[in-house]
């Protein structure tokens, strides 16, 4: 079991990154990446919703979906999961923590279409994983994502002080940098566990 | 006059305010299903089905969602939708469907239809939201064929499964996730480039 886990933990966050190997959230690790500080907060936001997404979603389909056999209705469910989980985490944070709430801005409500909150719930239930691994696989893969939005964002406060072709300058620029570390990141793949 | 509209709004999409190359929006499936030809083009596809299709239903209601809700509302309209599609694709082609995998329900998600929903069709008619959505989903299965087109010459040696390069041996690593990221960052600045030397051009004309 926890062999299991370990390994589930490992292929997550290294071996088969969210980003950098299976392009899940894209959007959010091109868009909040500018600076260091944003990144780390968008990774903790992202890591809540994902790892209670995980488990939320696992039970609506073994104890909803399946007994019903309505599972065509996976996407639409899991979906409508997703939004209300990030609208419940925005109401609590607002009113518990305000400062954080202020922080993350508009990055909060985004996280609904971040596509690799839907893609760990889909992926949990295409790879037939138990209750636990699949809570243990959200929080694991949320981990890979803010480890791959830190370092990215590292890179780019770096790339804005260097001289760079005009044509190259902006968007360009930090795809091919984000290139140059998946290629770093590909290092991991020859791990078998 | 009326007829201009409607062009226009097509080609916008296209070219103008292409989702890809010009709004940057829509990244995951670009860079995670082009490395064949084929995968490109049937993702891009699929998209401009959901587009259209979304974008005249969104269109008929907006008058009857309200405000608060209509984010909710659209992520439901449009997840009907892929699921139709997600369910065809698996009933007719079903090896496209296995080498797309994820990325077809991960369609929901794609931030180009929520936000052509927003922007434009709550606000339009009918028919110009639709030939929004066509130009829309157009502009994105040209750019996912260019990057496609790109990544599978180089990396596999071949374009739709047809072998172009002979016997010389392919650079793997451009099919592979690395390559993905730096041709979409190259292709990106080509185009970056070209605008500038247009925009140039036609400076030094006037």
């Amino acid at each position: 079991m926890v062999a299991e886990l370990f390994t589930i933990s490992l292929t997550a966050i290294l071996i088969e990154n969210f980003v950098l190997v299976k392009f899940l959230g894209i959007c959010p690790f091109l868009g909040v990446s500018k600076r260091v500080d944003t990144a780390v907060g968008m990774g903790c936001a992202v890591a809540f919703v994902m790892t209670l997404a995980s488990a939320i979603t696992y039970a609506v389909w073994t104890y909803m979906l399946v007994p019903l056999k309505l599972e065509y209705l996976q996407t639409i469910a899991f979906i409508l999961v997703i939004a209300v989980l990030v609208q419940f985490v925005e109401m609590v944070l607002q009113k518990l923590m305000p400062s954080l709430y202020n922080a993350l801005g508009i990055y909060l409500p985004l996280i609904t279409t971040n596509c690799a909150v839907l893609g760990v719930a889909i992926l949990n239930i295409d790879n037939g994983y138990s209750f636990i691994s699949s809570v243990v696989y959200g929080l694991t893969a949320a981990i890979g994502f803010t480890l791959a939005i830190v370092l990215f964002a590292g890179v780019r406060e770096r790339t804005k002080f260097s001289k760079i072709p005009k044509c190259l300058e902006g968007f360009p620029i930090a795809l091919i940098s984000a290139g140059l570390i998946a290629l770093a990141f590909m290092g991991f793949s020859g791990f078998k566990i | 006059m009326k007829k201009n509209k409607y062009l226009a709004t097509l080609s916008n999409g296209l070219l103008a305010e292409n989702p890809t190359f010009v709004q940057l929006i829509g990244m995951c499936p670009t860079l995670a299903v082009t490395t064949t030809l084929q995968n490109g083009v049937t993702m891009g596809i699929a998209a401009t089905l959901v587009l259209v299709a979304s974008n005249v239903v969104i269109s008929l209601l907006r008058k009857f969602i309200p405000d608060k809700i209509r984010i909710a509302a659209y992520i439901v309209i449009i997840a009907g939708f892929v699921s139709i599609i997600e369910m065809l694709l698996n009933a007719f082609l079903p090896a496209l469907a296995e080498s797309l995998g994820i990325f077809i329900p991960l369609i929901v998600v794609n931030c180009i239809i929520l936000a052509r929903a927003e922007a434009f069709a709550s606000k339009n008619t009918v028919t110009l939201s639709a030939l929004d959505g066509l130009g829309m989903g157009l502009g994105f299965t040209c750019a996912l064929s260019i990057v496609s087109a790109i990544r599978e010459i180089l990396g596999a040696g071949t374009i739709w499964g047809i072998n172009v390069l002979g016997n010389a041996s392919p650079m793997t690593m451009f099919i592979l996730p690395p390559g993905g990221f730096i041709i979409l960052g190259l292709v990106i600045g080509m185009i970056q480039l070209i605008v500038s030397v247009s925009k140039k051009r036609k400076g030094g004309d006037a």
